[in-house]
């Protein structure tokens, strides 16, 4: 929902601080979600981060989250898929080239990043969509990724 | 300085690549040595005759160092870039080839890196791409796999690691000197200079921006871009151009998504008895003024529906200060060259 997600990158601070909650959460409980299997979990551990992150967010569930990169401002909702900052079409008062009606959301993402402890993050560089990875889960990926999980068949 | 290099081969041959250069071609030699250069846009034909493209070209004979060939831009069908840049190349042109991520995917696109660099392009600019309700085709499925930064970064690869994206070598990699857009006259003006920091650690040695009618909102970013030290790694093109009156200014600042032009600007065109000549006369002054400020490395001139007065344009401003850049009709009188033209066109 609109409105929730200019809400959301308004309170960009405590959206990171929840997050990391979140991760260390996940970390944590890491030993029992690799016991389980990534394959089992998938599909509800999907299905609640699509409702969450699709009201804060407008998610559109790309399963490569950069959130705590981009101002908690969603890149996948930008008309062009950039995910590297504003396009040269940006309208008079920040407005998208492709939706008029609808304010940039990179313009949106930079004063969320202000707020932001990590905010400088907005400046790296993010790679295009690994589109093998979309409706999948991000938190699932991120506890592969700092953690190393028992093998398994193939998850994709 | 001369239009012909000494190490100067036939027309269509890629020039030698010295050391710490990227591409065979001009327009890096160039810019490299130091000289002011001027880039424009040749407008795509709607036509399957490429007669109309070498006849578009060669308005710009002896005006420009290079030639953009523009990617369905605005998103309207033309005559495609690597087709245009094909024509070209083969006459000895110094071809920009622009690559749109709006309507091919990254197989696509790798693809035509290869084959462009494979017909003697040796610039390209790497870009997102308008969105498609610009377009005359509004109604068509936008792809966006990419965005600009990661084909500066796959193509980067191509060239220095010689693999495609997938890890997968290439025989042999495309030289090219990479380019990027910027458009420092939008919002958020604060962030404009850090995107092009990205662009240039993404792999950007050149950009060329949008339009400029706002020169003081442009000194303000050179400013920012020297201090973060950017003007030593990326050679900066600002993009001008005549407007035709004060009405056509206005519709272009209300509709064409990215074109910022100032009220004096429009108040400046309405008071004019000759309303094209004047919009002329401060692209002109334009060019004189831009061609001053500190890290500007050239222009480019985008002479939509004008495309013919660019030469009159970069004779006024004297920014080439008397260098003619090199153009296939210098071979004048040299029959090898001239016969070996006529075979290929």
């Amino acid at each position: 929902m609109y409105s929730l997600r200019k809400w959301s990158v308004r309170h960009a601070r405590l959206l990171e601080r929840t997050y990391a909650l979140v991760e260390n959460g996940l970390l944590f409980a890491a030993p029992l979600i690799n016991k389980i299997g990534h394959s089992k979990l998938e599909k509800p551990v999907a299905s609640v981060e699509r409702v969450i992150k699709g009201a804060l967010f407008d998610c559109q569930m790309c399963g490569q989250c950069a959130l705590s990169e981009t101002g908690m401002s969603c890149p996948m909702n930008c008309p062009k898929e950039i995910r590297n900052g504003p396009c040269g079409g940006v309208r008079p008062g920040g407005y998208c080239e492709v939706k008029p009606e609808m304010r940039c959301v990179w313009v949106e993402g930079w004063q969320g990043a202000q707020q932001m402890k990590n905010g400088g993050d907005i400046t790296n560089m993010q790679f295009a969509v690994d589109y093998r990875l979309q409706g999948k889960s991000s938190w699932l990926k991120v506890v592969r990724e700092k953690t190393t999980p028992p093998e398994e068949g193939p998850t994709v | 300085m001369n239009a012909i290099f000494d190490d100067e081969p036939v027309p269509g041959y890629p020039l030698p690549i010295l050391p710490g250069h990227s591409s065979p071609g001009r327009l890096e030699r160039m810019l490299r040595s130091g000289q002011f250069v001027v880039t424009t846009e040749l407008a795509p034909p709607d036509s399957a005759d490429p007669a109309l493209v070498y006849e578009r070209a060669a308005y710009f004979d002896g005006y420009v160092d290079a030639i953009n060939a523009t990617d369905g831009s605005g998103a309207h069908c033309h005559m495609g870039s690597l087709a245009v840049c094909a024509l070209l190349t083969r006459l000895g042109y110094s071809l920009i080839q622009q690559i749109s991520c709006r309507d091919k995917n990254r197989i696509a696109i790798q693809g035509d890196i290869l084959g462009g660099a494979a017909m003697g392009v040796c610039s390209m600019l790497c870009l997102s791409g308008d969105g498609v309700q610009t377009g005359d085709h509004p109604e068509a499925k936008p792809v966006f796999d990419l965005d600009c930064m990661s084909l500066l970064d796959i193509a980067r690869t191509m060239r220095d690691k010689s693999t495609f994206q997938s890890g997968r070598p290439l025989t042999d990699p495309p030289r090219v000197f990479l380019g990027a857009a910027a458009n420092p006259f939008v919002e958020p003006f604060d962030w404009r200079p850090l995107r092009l920091a990205k662009k240039v650690a993404a792999g950007a040695q050149f950009v060329q921006t949008q339009y400029c009618y706002d020169v003081p909102r442009l000194r303000e970013y050179m400013k920012q871009v020297i201090d973060l030290g950017l003007s030593e790694k990326v050679f900066i093109i600002i993009g001008v151009g005549p407007i035709a009156s004060a009405r056509t200014g206005d519709w272009i600042r209300k509709n064409v998504p990215g074109v910022h032009i100032p009220d004096s600007v429009i108040e400046r065109l309405q008071g004019a008895d000759d309303q094209k000549a004047e919009g002329q006369a401060l692209c002109v002054e334009l060019m004189q003024e831009i061609s001053e400020i500190d890290g500007v490395d050239g222009l480019h001139v985008m002479a939509y529906r004008q495309e013919k007065s660019v030469p009159d344009l970069v004779k006024r401003s004297g920014v080439l200060n008397g260098r003619t850049p090199w153009h296939p009709r210098l071979y004048e009188g040299d029959m090898t060259v001239q016969q070996h033209m006529e075979n290929i066109q």
